[in-house]
């Protein structure tokens, strides 16, 4: 009972700090799903009046945002899954197997960990034009698969798994794609877990480079589309709400899904963005 | 070398895919980015000038605004975030597990949110007019209208507070983990000399926490550095006056808007030394913890 008393007031404090980091989402719903005359109002009301989807219906029909929502999840959907197969492959040879070459490579990965993204955004964009690939989806999707943040995670976590399951397979004639394929795949589940909800993160919310990369709008992933709808709607901040939360929801949606790989992945990763 | 290959095969085999992509699409652009700040690259071509576009940039009262405003977000927005994430998560720990969980979640939600529309809701938040949230807000104890974004005052403080006014969830969670692994002990010494809680947090859980703190410090800083989508949204990348410009901002206009590619590239080597000047200092500091 103390113990309760003496705990409110930081729990008071806590839920009021919480309440306020998740208000300027709260404020992006409640503009998204007002009427127009009553979205720019002085004072404005932070309790609905009345709720309507007439912003959605207007942004679906007037805007590609329904294409932009598609040509994501595409983009997304491909980075994370070539990531999941290509970094538990490194991860496991970095971590289980000895080569001629390997620590070399693996501090040319570890040594590029904190280099800005945006010092290599001009020379991949000469790349990505020497290549054709420019205003392609390859074009967004490749340089995407250089990020080497996930090969480190799986090196890390394949590491710690015990290696006498190996051993006995190979006894038992299995080749080596085998070994990596029925014994290292499905005990990294829990770190392909981590990195598949990261990189689909990081990637449904990837801005500058599919800004620079892509040309055709209706090749747009709706990040870089919801910043062409300000140009559009300049003030007209019932649309540029709704375009923000249609593009909020699916990512909340998987947050709300993967709480615990979300929270698991910030203590194994770090912060990451 | 055909012997090593058969012994090795597979293990390049698995190394091949990431490592090649790495090559190309990271180690070979960080070499061509530090050759093309040596050029004059324009739209087409460019020639060989030497140190000329660091020269240029040096003299260029943009690219000092730019500088200036990136240390100074970069500056006040990390201080503020450590130390929120730092108070939040020794207010968690005590709490029962139950608690705990709920609380990173709560303070990891706004996190999951693009860069692009969080910053969209803070532009309207922040708009000029009286109907503007934080204009009404601060309306009801008297103060503004401000012009926030609309003015070169005031619109960095705009960008600043936006990034501020976030409880930072990932910090939260790495200091409520390292929080979670302290040693007993010394926190059993301290109550057996009559040491109060706030005694304790002070003077154990602060500096037992410091790895934490470098790391976040550093994480932060090297991400404040890269502060683009605030901007660009915001303020319509750049402000009034110039008044929010950013590194990132000004290396992407420069390049894909008026075509100097090599003058950028320059930008981004400046962008490059600083993240790297950040990460050594974290290993010099965290060296001379290994001494004590």
């Amino acid at each position: 009972m103390s113990s309760i008393r003496r705990r409110l007031p930081v729990h008071v404090l806590l839920l009021v700090a919480g309440a306020l980091s998740l208000f300027p989402l709260y404020w992006l719903f409640l503009t998204s799903l007002s009427p127009t005359q009553y979205v720019v109002r002085v004072p404005p009301e932070v309790v609905p009046r009345e709720l309507t989807v007439g912003n959605y219906q207007r942004l679906f029909e007037t805007t590609p945002i329904a294409r932009w929502l598609v040509n994501t999840v595409v983009i997304a959907g491909v980075i994370t899954a070539f990531h999941l197969l290509f970094d538990s492959m490194a991860g496991y040879a970095f971590a289980k197997r000895r080569f001629p070459g390997k620590d070399v490579m693996f501090w040319l990965i570890v040594s590029t960990l904190t280099v800005p993204a945006q010092v290599t955004l001009i020379p991949v964009f000469f790349i990505l034009r020497a290549l054709g690939l420019l205003d392609t989806y390859p074009g967004v999707i490749l340089p995407g698969l250089a990020d080497v943040f996930g090969v480190f995670l799986m090196k890390q976590f394949i590491q710690t798994l015990p290696t006498e399951l190996e051993h006995a397979a190979r006894v038992d004639g299995a080749s080596e794609w085998q070994v990596y394929r029925h014994i290292i795949v499905p005990l990294s589940r829990p770190a392909l877990a981590v990195l598949a909800i990261f990189t689909f993160q990081r990637y449904w919310n990837a801005f500058i480079f599919p800004l620079v990369i892509l040309r055709d709008p209706a090749k747009y992933p709706v990040q870089v589309g919801l910043a062409t709808l300000q140009g559009e709607f300049n003030t007209d901040y019932g649309m540029l709400m709704t375009g923000a939360a249609v593009a909020a929801l699916p990512i909340i949606a998987v947050f709300f899904a993967f709480q615990r790989q979300f929270v698991e992945g910030i203590r194994i990763g770090g912060v990451k963005g | 070398m055909t012997a090593a290959l058969r012994r090795h095969g597979w293990s390049y085999l698995f190394v091949l895919p990431t490592f090649s992509l790495f090559v190309l699409f990271t180690l070979l652009p960080v070499a061509q980015g530090l050759v093309l700040a040596l050029q004059d690259a324009r739209v087409t071509g460019g020639t060989f000038i030497g140190l000329a576009n660091f020269g240029t940039l040096a003299d260029d009262q943009v690219f000092r605004q730019a500088l200036g405003n990136t240390v100074l977000y970069a500056t006040v927005v990390v201080a503020a975030q450590v130390t929120l994430a730092l108070v939040v998560a020794s207010l968690i720990q005590p709490l029962g597990a139950r608690s705990r969980v709920f609380y990173r979640a709560l303070f990891y939600l706004p996190l999951v949110n693009s860069a692009i529309l969080v910053a969209m809701v803070w532009r309207w938040i922040f708009n000029p007019n009286p109907f503007g949230l934080a204009n009404a807000a601060l309306g009801t104890l008297g103060l503004g209208p401000f012009l926030w974004i609309g003015s070169s005052d005031q619109a960095l403080l705009a960008v600043i507070l936006s990034a501020v006014l976030t409880i930072p969830g990932g910090g939260v969670v790495l200091y409520s983990a390292a929080i979670g692994s302290l040693p007993r002990e010394l926190y059993e010494a301290a109550d057996l000399e009559g040491a109060g809680p706030f005694a304790k947090w002070r003077h154990i859980t602060v500096p037992l926490l410091r790895p934490t703190t470098l790391y976040l410090v550093v994480v932060y800083t090297i991400l404040a550095f890269q502060v683009f989508e605030r901007v660009y949204i915001m303020t319509n990348g750049g402000g009034p006056n110039n008044a929010t410009i950013t590194i990132v901002q000004l290396i992407y206009s420069t390049a894909f808007q008026f075509g100097r590619y090599g003058l950028a590239s320059a930008m981004a080597v400046v962008l490059f030394v600083m993240a790297i000047v950040v990460a050594i200092a974290q290993f010099r500091s965290l060296r001379t913890d290994v001494e004590y």
